[in-house]
C-alpha cells in the first residue's frame, strides 16, 4: 500500500465519521418528524423556531452534558467497552458500501463477506452490555438480541445469495455493476421473482437485525424497559443509538446496492459517467445511492409508527419456519434457471 | 327469591344454625355464628336453587367491643342476594376464611385483616395486603393512632383530631 | 428454552393445559430467576408490583404487590361529611371519575331516600357515559402501547382531549369533577354545551372504524393477544371478575342491565361480549374488543340521552339535595354500579350522623387484579404484559 493510498483510506474513514454523525442528527430528526406527522402531534414543531430544526442539537448537548453513570455492581470494563463495540460493528461495515463507482472505501473482492461477518460484531457488544450491566431486564435483552440477531443472519445470508449468484462475484463494485443501464437492469426487476423474494426477505430480515419495529424485542420498552442498553446514560446510551441508526443506513445500503442498483440513476442519461468527470460522477453516485437508501430508512421509520411488536417466539417462528423455506426454495430454484438457462 | 325466602330456606336446612335475619334498612341481613359460616357458604354457593355464585364484596366493619365481617353475595343466575354478617370480639377477633369457597375472599379477606386485624383460618396466604408488611396496627380501627414515624420517615397526622361538620 | 417455546404455541395457553406441562419439564429446567416487574415499569400501569419467577422467558408463577397507593381512603370517608367524600370518590378510579362518584351518590340517596328528577338523573347518564367512553379510550390505547404500537395511543388520546374539553367546560375539572351530588348535580349542562356533545358523537362513529383497520385488526396484534391468558367463564365469577372482563369470558352480564339505576333500563343498548373471533373465548383479545365495542354502545346511549336533554324543560338540579346532611336515616347498603372497569360497590354504614361509621369500597380493579397469579403460569414475560394491559388496572382504585 502506498502512502497516498493509506493518506486516502484514512480520509475515507474520517470521512465516514462525519457523514454517520450527521446521518445520525439528520436520521433523528427526519424520525421526529416522520413520527409527529403519523401521530398528529405538535411537539417537533417547537425547539428552535422553524420546523423545531433544533430539536436534535439539544438532544446531543443533552446526551453529551449528562452523567455519566455506571452502576456500583456493574462489570467496569465490559460496561464501558460494550458501546464502542456496538459502534466499531456498525461503523466497520461502512468500509465496503459503494457509495460511487470511484467512492468506496475498500473495494475487496470479499465485501459482501466482510460486510455479514463485521455486522455481526454487534451482537458481542449488545450481550457485553447485558451481561455488564448486572440487570435482569438487560440481560433479558441482550439474550433477546443474541438469539435474534443470530437467527436472523441465516436468512440475511442466503438472500444475500441471491444477486452474488447472479452477479457471480462478492465485490460490492461487480455487484453494483451489473446493475448499470437503468432500473429494468437492477436486479430486483431483472430477476423477478427470485429477486423480489430475497429483496423482501433481506428487507423484514434486516429489520430484526437492527432491532426495528415490529422486530424491537430486544429493547421492547414496555416489556424490557429498555433492554441491553438500560443502564446506559448520556454519551455511552448515545453510542448505542447512533450504532442503531448507522446500522439502519447499513442494512438500507446493502439493500441499494444489491438490489436497487447502487449509485446508478433510474434512467441512464442522468448519470455521470467516471471518464466524464471523477467528481461529478462521485457526486451525482452518492447522490443516487443515499436517495434511496434515505428512502428505504423512511419506510423502516414507517413501519416502526405504524406496527405493534411480535412476540419472541413468533419471531422465532417467522424466522425459522418462514424465512428459511422461502430462501432455501428460492435459491434453489434460481440455481437451477441460471443453470439451465445460462 | 327475595332475601326473606332465602333465609326461611337456608333455616329449613340448617335448622341448628341459628340465621337471625336482621331488618336493616333498606336491606336486611342474615346473622350467622361464625361456626357455621363455611358450611352454610359452601351450601349458599352450592345449592341449585340458590347458586349464589359471587362474592361481591367482603367488609370488615367495627362496631363497639365487636368486628364484623359482611359477605354480599349475588347469583349471576338468578339474580337474586343476599347478606351474611358474622360477629365476633375483639380480643377473639378470628373468622374461618370464606377464599376456599369464593376465591375472591382471598384478597378481600387479606385487606380485612390488614385494615381491621381480624385473623382468618384456614386462609391460603395469610398477610398484609396494602400497608408494608412490617407496619404496626391495623388503620381503620377507630382507636387507631396514625404513628410519628416508619422507618426514619416522619409521618405528620394528616386526620386533625376535631374536624368541622 | 425452545420446548418452553412450544409448549406455548401448541397449547395456545390454556392455562390448565401448560400448567400440568409445566410439571412435566419442571425438571429439566433447573434454575429458576425471580425478577420484580414493577413499581416503576410502564408496562404495570402504575404502581403495581409483580413479583415473577421465571424459567427463561416463561413464567412460572406471579405475585402481585399492591398498595403502593394507598392512601386510606376508607379512613378519609370516616372523617368527612357525606357530600365531602365526594371529591375523594373520584380519585379512585382516575380515568373515569363521573362513574365513580355517580356509584356513591347513588348509594347515598338509595340510603338516605332521595329521589331525583328526571333531568338530573339524564344528565348523570350522559356524562357518566361520556366518562366510560374516556376511559375506555385510555384503556384501549395503552393497551396498543404495551403491544408495541405507539400510533394509535396518540390518536385515541387525541379523541380523548376533545371528551376531556367537554368536561372541563361543564365541570371546571379536566380529570377531577365534584360534579355529581348527593340529591343532584353541582348544576345544569352550560347552554350550548349539547350541541358540542353531538358535534363529538358525529366525530368519533367513524373513529372507532379507523382504530379498528389501525389496531385492532391488525395481524401482529391478533396474534399477540389472541390466545393468550385465557380467563374462563368459571373461573372469572369465582374471582370476582366483573365489566368488560367479565363480558370478555362470554358472560352477558352487565348491572345498567341486570340491576338498572339512573334509568338505565329505558335506553336501548347492547352488552358486547366476547366471541373468541381470534382464539378462545376469554383471551386477550376478547377483553380488548369489549371495550372498543363498548364504546360504540356508550356513543348510542349518549346519543339518546342528548335526545332526551334537548326535550326535557330545565328545572332546578339541586332541589333534592338535603339542606343538612348532619342528620341522616341510620341504616346500611351496599350499592353497585357498572363503571368502565366493572362493578364498584359501596358498603355504607350510616349511624345516623354527619358522617359515615364506615365505608367500604368493593373496587373492580382489586378483584380482577387478584386472578392475575391465577392466570400467569406457562406465559411468556411479553404475555404478561398483554394480560396486565388487558384486564385494565387503575392502581388508584386497586390500592384505594
Amino acid at each position: 500500500m502506498t502512502g497516498i493510498d493509506l493518506l486516502l483510506s484514512v480520509a475515507f474513514a474520517v470521512g465516514v465519521i462525519g457523514f454517520v454523525s450527521v446521518f445520525a442528527l439528520v436520521a433523528i430528526y427526519l424520525e421526529r418528524k416522520v413520527s409527529a406527522h403519523m401521530q398528529d402531534r405538535l411537539g417537533p414543531m417547537e425547539t428552535g423556531g422553524w420546523h423545531g430544526w433544533s430539536q436534535t442539537v439539544a438532544d446531543t448537548l443533552k446526551l453529551l452534558l449528562k452523567e455519566d453513570i455506571i452502576p456500583t455492581a456493574a462489570d467496569k470494563p465490559l460496561f464501558k467497552l460494550a458501546p464502542f463495540i456496538v459502534f466499531t460493528g456498525s461503523f466497520a461495515a461502512w468500509a465496503v458500501i459503494p457509495f460511487a463507482a470511484n467512492l468506496i472505501g475498500a473495494d475487496i473482492n470479499i465485501g459482501v463477506f466482510y460486510l455479514v461477518a463485521v455486522s455481526s460484531l454487534g451482537v458481542i457488544g449488545i450481550l457485553m452490555a447485558g451481561w455488564a450491566s448486572n440487570n435482569k431486564w438487560a440481560l433479558y435483552g441482550a439474550m433477546r438480541a443474541a438469539a435474534q440477531m443470530v437467527s436472523y443472519e441465516i436468512p440475511i445470508g442466503l438472500s444475500l445469495l441471491v444477486p452474488i449468484l447472479l452477479a457471480e462475484s462478492l465485490s460490492m463494485k461487480e455487484l453494483v455493476e451489473v446493475q448499470a443501464g437503468g432500473f429494468w437492469h437492477w436486479t430486483i426487476f431483472s430477476h423477478l421473482p427470485f429477486a423480489l423474494i430475497a429483496f423482501v426477505i433481506y428487507f423484514w430480515a434486516s429489520l430484526a437485525e437492527t432491532n426495528r419495529t415490529p422486530f424491537d424485542i430486544p429493547e421492547a420498552e414496555s416489556e424490557l424497559v429498555a433492554g441491553y442498553h438500560v443502564e446506559y446514560s448520556g454519551m455511552r446510551f448515545a453510542m448505542f443509538f447512533l450504532a442503531e441508526y448507522a446500522n439502519m443506513f447499513v442494512v438500507s445500503a446493502v439493500v441499494t446496492a444489491l438490489f436497487l442498483g447502487g449509485w446508478y440513476a433510474p434512467i441512464p442519461w442522468l448519470d455521470i459517467p467516471v471518464e466524464t468527470s471523477v467528481v461529478g460522477s462521485a457526486a451525482i453516485g452518492a447522490f443516487w445511492f443515499s436517495s434511496k437508501a434515505m428512502l428505504l430508512v423512511v419506510v423502516q421509520m414507517w413501519l416502526r409508527w405504524t406496527l405493534p411488536r411480535l412476540r419472541v417466539d413468533q419471531l422465532m417462528h417467522i424466522c425459522w419456519k418462514v424465512f428459511m423455506p422461502f430462501s432455501f426454495v428460492n435459491i434453489l430454484l434460481l440455481s437451477l434457471w441460471v443453470a439451465l438457462c445460462q | 327469591m327475595n332475601q326473606s325466602e332465602i333465609h326461611n330456606r337456608l333455616s329449613k336446612l340448617f335448622p341448628s344454625a341459628g340465621l337471625v335475619l336482621e331488618e336493616i334498612q333498606p336491606e336486611p341481613v342474615c346473622r350467622i355464628p361464625r361456626e357455621q359460616l363455611v358450611e352454610v357458604s359452601a351450601l349458599l354457593r352450592d345449592d341449585p336453587s340458590l347458586h349464589f355464585d359471587c362474592l361481591m364484596c367482603l367488609s370488615a366493619v367495627e362496631k363497639g367491643p365487636e368486628l364484623h365481617t359482611v359477605y354480599h353475595l349475588y347469583s349471576i343466575r338468578h339474580h337474586h342476594r343476599f347478606t351474611l354478617r358474622c360477629i365476633v370480639a375483639k380480643e377473639d377477633a378470628v373468622m374461618p376464611s370464606v377464599s376456599t369457597i369464593w376465591p375472591t375472599a382471598e384478597w378481600h379477606e387479606r385487606e380485612a385483616y390488614d385494615m381491621m386485624g381480624i385473623q382468618f383460618s384456614g386462609h391460603p396466604d395469610h398477610r398484609r395486603i396494602l400497608c408494608a408488611d412490617d407496619w404496626e396496627g391495623h388503620p381503620l380501627r377507630k382507636d387507631y393512632k396514625s404513628p410519628e414515624s416508619f422507618h426514619d420517615i416522619p409521618l405528620t397526622n394528616i386526620f386533625p383530631p376535631d374536624l368541622p361538620l | 428454552m425452545s420446548d418452553s417455546l412450544e409448549l406455548n404455541l401448541s397449547t395456545g395457553h390454556a392455562p390448565d393445559l401448560v400448567r400440568s406441562a409445566l410439571a412435566d419439564v419442571e425438571d429439566i429446567h433447573g434454575e429458576r430467576m425471580s425478577l420484580q416487574m414493577g413499581p416503576q415499569h410502564p408496562a404495570t400501569h402504575g404502581v403495581l408490583r409483580l413479583e415473577l419467577e421465571t424459567d427463561g422467558e416463561m413464567v412460572v408463577k406471579a405475585t402481585p404487590h399492591i398498595g403502593y397507593l394507598h392512601r386510606c381512603f376508607e379512613k378519609i370517608a370516616e372523617n368527612m361529611t357525606w357530600p365531602q367524600i365526594i371529591p375523594y370518590v373520584d380519585r379512585l378510579d382516575y380515568c373515569a371519575s363521573m362513574n365513580n362518584a355517580l356509584g356513591f351518590v347513588l348509594g347515598c340517596e338509595k340510603l338516605f331516600g332521595i329521589e331525583v328528577s328526571e333531568r338530573v338523573q339524564t344528565i348523570r347518564v350522559l356524562v357518566a357515559e361520556m366518562n366510560r367512553v374516556a376511559s375506555h379510550l385510555v384503556a384501549v390505547g395503552t393497551y396498543g402501547l404495551d403491544i408495541g404500537a405507539w400510533t394509535p395511543f396518540l390518536f385515541l388520546f387525541q379523541e380523548r382531549e376533545h371528551l376531556l374539553d367537554l368536561f372541563d367546560e361543564l365541570s371546571g375539572g379536566r380529570l377531577l369533577y365534584n360534579y355529581i351530588w348527593i340529591g343532584g348535580l353541582a348544576h345544569d349542562v352550560p347552554d350550548g354545551w349539547l350541541p358540542k356533545v353531538r358535534d363529538f358523537l358525529k366525530y368519533m362513529e367513524p373513529k372507532i372504524g379507523e382504530l379498528n383497520t389501525l389496531l385492532s385488526f391488525n395481524k401482529i396484534f391478533t396474534e399477540r393477544t389472541g390466545k393468550v391468558a385465557v380467563l374462563p367463564a368459571d373461573l372469572a365469577i369465582q374471582y370476582g371478575v366483573t365489566g368488560p372482563n367479565l363480558r370478555g369470558s362470554g358472560v352477558k352480564w352487565d348491572i345498567r342491565k341486570a340491576e338498572p339505576y339512573s334509568g338505565y333500563e329505558t335506553y336501548d343498548f347492547e352488552i358486547p361480549v366476547g366471541t373468541g373471533e381470534f382464539g378462545i373465548v376469554g383471551d386477550c383479545f376478547d377483553r380488548y374488543m369489549v371495550r372498543v365495542r363498548e364504546m360504540e354502545q356508550s356513543l348510542l346511549i349518549m346519543k339518546q340521552a342528548v335526545e332526551r336533554l334537548e326535550k326535557l324543560e330545565r328545572d332546578d338540579v339541586q332541589a333534592a339535595i338535603p339542606k343538612s346532611f348532619s342528620k341522616v336515616p341510620v341504616g346500611e347498603i351496599y350499592f353497585r354500579t357498572e363503571t368502565p372497569k366493572g362493578e364498584l360497590g359501596f358498603y355504607i354504614v350510616s349511624d345516623g350522623k354527619g358522617k359515615p361509621n364506615r365505608l367500604k369500597c368493593r373496587a373492580p380493579s382489586f378483584t380482577a387484579l387478584s386472578v392475575l397469579s391465577r392466570l400467569a403460569p406457562g406465559l411468556l414475560i411479553a404475555d404478561i404484559v398483554a394480560l396486565v394491559g388487558s384486564i385494565d388496572i387503575v392502581l388508584g382504585e386497586v390500592d384505594r
